[in-house]
């Protein structure tokens, strides 16, 4: 597992763009926000939370049929399939690679871009640790859809529309705990409806998405 | 004897078609009954003549939870016993589940606007219900995607068990982030009397038409998809042929 | 004809749009069965 999470990263790495194409993405859309909204901080700050959780979803969203194609397509998917780790583990190590990879520079680069969009310094911890409790959920239910959809050749619109309405809770719960610590209140409930979903998602996902792959695989 | 027979594609047929008939009566019946007669009511007192959408609203509302939960049993079905008259009925219900959301929607806007002066309010029922549709369309996008009948069916099954979870998950979350606008249930069989006798008769038998209407057409789509799929398979053995 | 008051718009337009979307469905519902049909038979007949 260690050696097949080892192999993922280093492609992600040799293929460029792994790490940085994610947060230049959101980049632009943060910097985007304000051409449309109108550069007011007043009225920046209070979608500020809601621009960052959607920048982070999308910016997911852009990476996630990377996580089986390339493997399906020159046949290391079925050399997974084969090989003595269960499929379920091959399937959290992807996701876990896809979450180093994309995940994490998001949650490096979003306080940064919480800045640009004046998000007060009180919230930016409560950003981060939503965001370090809500991306490994994107990443699972992301290598879900990418296992449902692999087989298919435009695959890539139908699984933004399969995945977005699972990632409605992590939303959710996500932005009500950046706008909670915005306004100094208790995050509590909503780190804990986060953690939770994540937990459920961590321990369920993988199997619905190695049920997934095999049916493709058959 | 056991229900599992009706698996045969062949005994369904046979069934079906000599049922269709007398489903297809009863929901004209009860449908077009219940509709002219809820159209006749007096007006509320207070909602005017607008009262008159409840009886296109909650049926159709509760059908398109109904028919979610109806495609979750055939999946799981399918998915345990691999029957394929389930995974084609999971198949032919989700465009009527679909429309009927699109109704529930629609009804509850034209309804909401002269009550609540606003077509559409981020309510938790009225979220709720667009996220379901959101996931009706995506699970009959997955249907028309795949090209194998038995991964698309397999696929789709996943995906309605998955699905079903978080759209669970969703209608909690929903709730914890706005607090709502629309009332709550009209018609509980606990909470005693809420509605009107004078509305609630004319109700109960649209929501039975709209239940029996349902089933005319899952079994007329069911039809269709077996006839299909036998098709599918002749030309195949004449290919091979 | 019975009086729908100043909600008229509402009620008839939230009736016609939804009997308008089932009409729909069951005509989709019907072509879609009828042609099955059609093209089984021809398989059928000529197979």
């Amino acid at each position: 597992m260690i050696a097949l999470l080892k192999r993922d990263l280093r492609l992600a790495v040799r293929a460029g763009g792994g790490f940085g194409l994610g947060v230049a993405f959101f980049l632009i859309l943060c910097a985007l926000v304000p051409f449309g909204v109108g550069p007011d901080s007043g009225a920046l700050r209070p979608i500020a939370p809601g621009i960052l959780w959607l920048g982070a979803l999308l910016a997911c969203l852009l990476s996630l049929d990377r996580i089986f194609a390339l493997d399906h397509e020159d046949g290391s998917l079925d050399l997974l399939a084969t090989s003595p780790l269960p499929l379920e583990g091959a399937v959290a190590v992807k996701a876990l690679a896809h979450w180093i990879t994309t995940g994490l520079p998001l949650i490096v680069a979003a306080p940064l871009f919480g800045i640009l969009l004046h998000l007060p310094g009180a919230a930016i911890p409560a950003l981060i640790v939503s965001l370090l409790l809500g991306t490994p959920a994107l990443s699972m239910l992301g290598a879900f859809g990418a296992a449902v959809t692999v087989g298919l050749r435009r695959g890539g619109l139908l699984l933004s529309l399969l995945v977005l309405p699972l990632y409605i809770p992590t939303l959710i719960f996500g932005t009500e705990m950046i706008r909670r610590g915005q306004e100094g209140g208790s995050i509590a409930t909503p780190l804990l409806f986060l953690a939770g979903i994540t937990a459920g998602t961590l321990a369920l996902i993988p199997f619905a998405a190695a049920a997934a792959l095999r049916i493709n695989l058959r | 004897m056991s229900i599992w027979e009706y698996a045969n594609p062949v005994k369904f047929m046979r069934t079906s078609g000599a049922i269709l008939p007398w489903v297809v009566a009863g929901a004209a019946i009860c449908t077009v009954t219940g509709l002219v007669w809820g159209f006749l009511t007096s007006d509320d007192y207070r909602q005017g003549s607008t009262v008159k959408i409840v009886f296109l609203h909650v049926p159709a509302a509760m059908m398109a939870i109904n028919i979610w939960v109806m495609m979750l049993v055939a999946s799981l079905i399918w998915l345990v016993r691999r029957h394929h008259v389930s995974a084609l009925a999971a198949k032919a219900a989700a465009p009527i589940g679909a429309v009927m959301t699109v109704i529930g929607l629609i009804t509850g806007a034209v309804w909401g606007q002269p009550m609540w002066g606003t077509w559409w309010e981020w309510d938790p029922r009225l979220t709720s219900f667009l996220i379901l549709l959101l996931f009706y369309i995506g699970y009959i996008a997955l249907w028309s995607a795949i090209e194998d009948p038995d991964s698309a069916a397999d696929l789709t099954a996943v995906l309605c068990l998955v699905g079903s979870v978080f759209a669970l998950l969703s209608r909690y979350a929903v709730l914890f982030w706005n607090q709502g606008l629309h009332q709550g249930a009209s018609l509980s069989v606990q909470s005693g009397e809420r509605m009107s006798a004078v509305y609630r008769y004319p109700l109960y038998l649209t929501m039975l038409g709209f239940g029996l209407l349902f089933l005319a057409l899952l079994l007329v789509r069911t039809r269709t998809e077996i006839r299909k799929r036998r098709l599918a398979a002749l030309q195949a053995r004449e290919m091979r042929a | 004809m019975i009086d729908l008051g100043k909600y008229a718009g509402a009620v008839l337009g939230a009736y016609g749009v939804s009997l308008a979307l089932l009409a729909g469905l069951i005509w989709q519902t019907l072509a879609a069965n009828r042609c099955a049909r059609r093209n089984l038979e021809r398989q059928e007949k000529n197979g």
